[in-house]
């Protein structure tokens, strides 16, 4: 267990080393002053001078990288060009918007797929399967922004039932606020999840030991229930995790459309402003909080199957 | 539908489970795959009746039939199985589950598969005593009864484990438990020895030859080991390409086979052959495609015997001695006594 | 189960042929392929025909009153700035179609490439190149799009990379996996026997095979890649103002959405009908050729 433990989390470390790396040569290969690159035109001649300073731009590309490594180590992540303000506490101040709005998307799209998912399969080729089949690669298809804006027009505008912009005060009401965005991000995710969850669950369905349980006589439901998705629900554990990295591209148009505070609307906002210790900053906290995602959706897809527990 | 058929009651000289004329095919893009053929079997109460024939003849169909566990594509053209005097094939989905886990039960032939990798022991055993009375520990105890019985060593530990944790053989054991443990009438064993070693195989035929016994149920034991149907089974069916060309008591059908095919199959058992050799007999040719409608024998492409007659008709029923019958033309020639 | 083996070989011969006809045949019967095929055809045809339908000039400023609603002369109203909605919506297709062909050919390109050297070179050339596809795959695509677009400037050229850096690594991976198969396969080996070089059994033997399944992946990509197109200018980072583009359009229309809500009615309805059209086409070709290809692999 802590053997597969360490090596996911050495793994996981060594992804984000190489992705801050290669942001770091990004940097590097644009031409011109790399500190004028990494602040922005916005930044005061004063930040330039430092940040020189703090580079060691006549050092060697790999003592620069280090030096960056460093503080990347310390939790420095830079600072505001407009504010001065630590980056860092920029991004995390606005991190828990978009956290909070991923994981309502998801939650509500994974109690509806799931069984929608297990529905279909049971009910394979019948009419009510084609239609449910065609509308949710109907929904994954459409872009999530264009699904924000019409949800916005059609329940915001049209029929005045929910409110659109902000994400309002206290929790109803801000619970209220929730639900355009929400549905706009959770909706492509239903389609995805329960065509994910019927595909494996026809595949479980006909394996043998469904064909023990139905020998006992067990009805088809509770067989789809106990004895099917359990295993069938472990691909969808796995896109969970990579999944992040769509949630959070998708939380920057919602974000923006919504008018919500959020990384997303962060970065949008920074890149118009040229703000780019922001930028990065932003980078560097979504890819960390995707590879840890995709590590932790291993470790609960390994724990949940009890062959592969044990070997942990 | 069902409910409105008045259930004669079991009587002593009607057979548990009456398979009558039997026809069943596949579906398939290339065409109707006629699987069974005119299948007439009967399987006496507390009597073990064996189906041997090689793969592909339908012996599993011919079980997974009796269970109604065929895949979609499957569908039966005409016949009827009798259980308990109640006809399986026209009952409604709900009626006939009811009786599987019930009266009816079923081991398969992998038990590397056939148990839920990921729910314990435990909990599959107290699941499908769904039909029966009674508490979960009273369930509990069943089961770690029953295991004991078929001969888990500490099974009140070892209840607690995952499938994945056993053995083959504990494996198929544990498969028996659950087979038994919802005391059926009918016992359906599918090859339940072939993913097994040799020396397992013989600890699982005298375990399930002891259970039965013990509980007095039918079991149908579909094999193509001839030594462990003579081990094991009262009566014997042999099939052949979606038909059965011989049945009647095992002794009778080992000592005196009347089919050519039954011959040949008796001939290639290496357990059977007395004399050394360096090459195993086989018989030459291949079962032939059960595409299409067939006229004539089935086995005639293979029959060293064949005649002009066996391309014309379909062989009947003929009975040899009291309790023997297989279809051949060649018997309706030697002896004229048409069933 | 007991069940007979209920495959459907002959979708398959149907394709070995070649025969064009055959193949439109067998995507005439998949009805949602047949729609999908339909609506590709005209928003590229439209696409492409754009400048002999428009009524207006799409960039051409005050051709009508700001804000005006649907009528004979202007079929989609006008914008804030008095440009004509409907010609800005048939220009605006080209923009995102360009993107897609333009970035996923690049990326098939280089992923086939990279692939192949990861596939057939050295172990730690291998190991380096998956950690590298890893990487990549683990930037979150819009957020890494921005950031790029944010160090180079937004520019349709900037655009079409960013989108072929982040679809590359999944061709890569694809086209490795597909290599290392085909490198323990025996005709391979009977082929090196006879002193085939790599280049010859790369490019005669395996570049075939690697292309098949590649191309059905970067199909189903291309919805993908123009809500991305579409929604980078949506956020105001694609092509420059005015240049018409889908996006840009339901962006304009959605400072006005309490007004004139046709405006982003008509630029939202043809990102749908692309990525609807375009994900139905795709899925048709992966049931016809390969059904067990994941998109997620």
């Amino acid at each position: 267990m802590w053997l597969y433990f360490a090596k996911r989390t050495i793994l996981a470390v060594a992804i984000i080393a190489i992705a801050v790396t290669l942001l770091f040569l990004m940097i590097m290969a644009v031409p011109g002053d790399p500190a004028v690159v990494m602040l922005g035109p916005r930044a005061t001649l004063e930040m330039k001078e430092q940040l020189h300073q703090q580079m060691g731009l006549d050092k060697p590309l790999v003592v620069q990288i280090g030096t960056f490594f460093g503080g990347l180590l310390r939790g420095d992540l830079g600072f505001d060009v407009f504010s001065r303000r630590p980056v860092a506490d920029i991004v995390f101040e606005q991190l828990p918007y978009t956290i909070e709005l991923i994981l309502v998307s998801i939650l509500w799209a994974v109690v509806i797929a799931v069984p929608l998912g297990c529905f279909s399969a049971m009910r394979r080729n019948t009419l009510v399967d084609h239609v449910v089949g065609v509308v949710t690669v109907a929904t994954i298809a459409i872009p999530s922004f264009v699904m924000a804006v019409y949800a916005v027009l059609i329940f915001a505008v049209s029929l005045r039932w929910l409110p659109a912009i902000g994400v309002g005060n206290g929790f109803w009401d801000g619970l209220t606020y929730l639900v355009l965005p929400a549905f706009a991000i959770g909706i492509g995710w239903v389609g995805y999840i329960s065509r994910l969850v019927r595909a494996s669950m026809l595949e479980i369905l006909g394996e043998n030991h469904v064909r023990t349980a139905r020998s006992f006589g067990i009805s088809e439901w509770r067989i789809v229930a106990r004895y099917a998705l359990p295993l069938a629900i472990l691909p969808t554990v796995t896109i969970l995790g990579i999944g992040v990295a769509w949630l959070l591209s998708s939380a920057v148009f919602i974000e923006v459309v919504f008018a919500r505070p959020g990384i997303g609307a962060l970065i949008v906002n920074a890149v118009n402003t040229r703000n780019y210790p922001v930028v990065m900053g932003v980078v560097l906290v979504s890819t960390v909080i995707i590879v840890t995602a995709t590590t932790l959706s291993d470790l609960v897809n390994a724990f949940l199957d009890p062959r592969t527990r044990e070997k942990l | 539908m069902t409910h409105d058929d008045p259930t004669p009651p079991p009587s002593s000289s009607r057979p548990l489970l009456e398979i009558c004329d039997l026809n069943l095919d596949f579906g398939t893009p290339r065409g109707r795959i006629h699987a069974l053929r005119n299948v007439s079997l009967d399987v006496p109460a507390a009597q073990v009746v064996g189906i041997v024939g090689e793969s592909g003849s339908g012996k599993s169909t011919l079980a997974y039939t009796v269970m109604g566990l065929l895949a979609e594509n499957a569908d039966v053209t005409a016949g009827s199985i009798l259980f308990e005097g109640r006809d399986l094939l026209t009952m409604t989905a709900q009626g006939r589950r009811s009786l599987l886990g019930d009266r009816l039960s079923m081991i398969f032939q992998d038990p590397m598969t056939a148990l839920n990798p990921v729910r314990t022991i435990e909990s599959q055993m107290i699941d499908i005593q769904h039909h029966e009375q009674g508490s979960r520990s009273e369930k509990r105890a069943r089961a770690v009864d029953m295991l004991h019985r078929v001969g888990i060593p500490d099974p009140k530990n070892r209840l607690g484990a995952y499938p994945h944790q056993f053995s083959g053989g504990m494996r198929q054991r544990v498969c028996i438990a659950m087979a038994l443990l919802v005391k059926p009438a009918l016992l359906v064993a599918d090859e339940p020895t072939t993913a097994l070693d040799a020396t397992l195989e013989v600890q699982i035929i005298h375990l399930l030859k002891d259970l039965q016994k013990e509980i007095g149920c039918s079991i149908l034991f579909v094999s193509h080991h001839l030594g462990a149907v003579a081990e094991l089974c009262d009566r014997v069916a042999v099939m052949y390409a979606g038909e059965v060309v011989e049945q009647g008591a095992v002794r009778d059908i080992f000592r005196n086979p009347a089919h050519p095919y039954t011959r040949a199959l008796l001939e290639c058992d290496p357990g059977r052959i007395r004399k050394s050799t360096r090459t195993l007999p086989t018989i030459p040719g291949e079962v032939p495609s059960l595409l299409g409608a067939k006229v004539g024998c089935i086995f005639r492409t293979r029959c060293q015997h064949a005649f002009d007659r066996c391309v014309q008709e379909n062989p009947v029923e003929y009975r040899i001695g009291v309790d023997q019958v297989a279809r051949c033309h060649l018997l309706g020639q030697e002896r004229l006594v048409s069933a | 189960m007991v069940s007979f083996e209920a495959d459907t070989p002959e979708i398959n011969d149907a394709i070995d042929t070649g025969a064009f006809g055959a193949f439109l045949r067998q995507l005439c019967k998949n009805r949602l392929g047949t729609l999908g095929g339909v609506l590709v055809v005209l928003i590229a045809a439209i696409a492409v025909l754009a400048p002999l339908i428009v009524t207006h000039d799409p960039i051409q400023i005050m051709v009508g009153p700001r804000l005006a609603a649907p009528s004979l002369d202007f079929l989609l109203g006008t914008d804030q700035l008095g440009r004509d909605t409907f010609s800005r919506v048939i220009m605006g297709g080209r923009i995102p179609l360009l993107v897609a062909f333009a970035s996923l050919g690049g990326a098939l390109a280089v992923g086939v490439v990279l692939g192949l050297i990861a596939g057939f070179g050295p172990r730690w050339l291998d190991n380096l190149l998956l950690l590298i596809f890893d990487t990549i795959r683990s930037f979150p695509s819009i957020i890494f799009a921005l950031a790029i677009i944010a160090l180079l400037g937004p520019s349709l050229v900037n655009i079409i990379l960013v989108i072929a850096i982040t679809c590359m690594p999944g061709y890569a991976r694809v086209a490795r996996t597909q290599a290392q198969a085909l490198q323990s396969s025996e005709y391979i080996a009977a082929e090196r026997s006879m002193g085939a070089g790599t280049t010859r059994i790369l490019a005669v033997h395996v570049l075939p095979n690697v292309i098949g399944p590649l191309v059905i992946l970067v199909s189903m990509d291309v919805p993908a890649v123009i809500a991305t197109s579409a929604g980078l200018s949506f956020l105001g980072m694609g092509v420059r103002p005015p240049t018409p583009d889908w996006g840009a359009i339901l962006n304009d229309g959605y400072s006005y959405i309490n007004q004139t809500p046709w405006i982003v009615i008509a630029g939202g309805i043809p990102i749908i009908l692309a990525t609807l059209g375009f994900t139905f086409l795709g899925e048709a070709l992966r049931d016809m050729f390969d059904p067990k290809l994941r998109k997620d692999l």
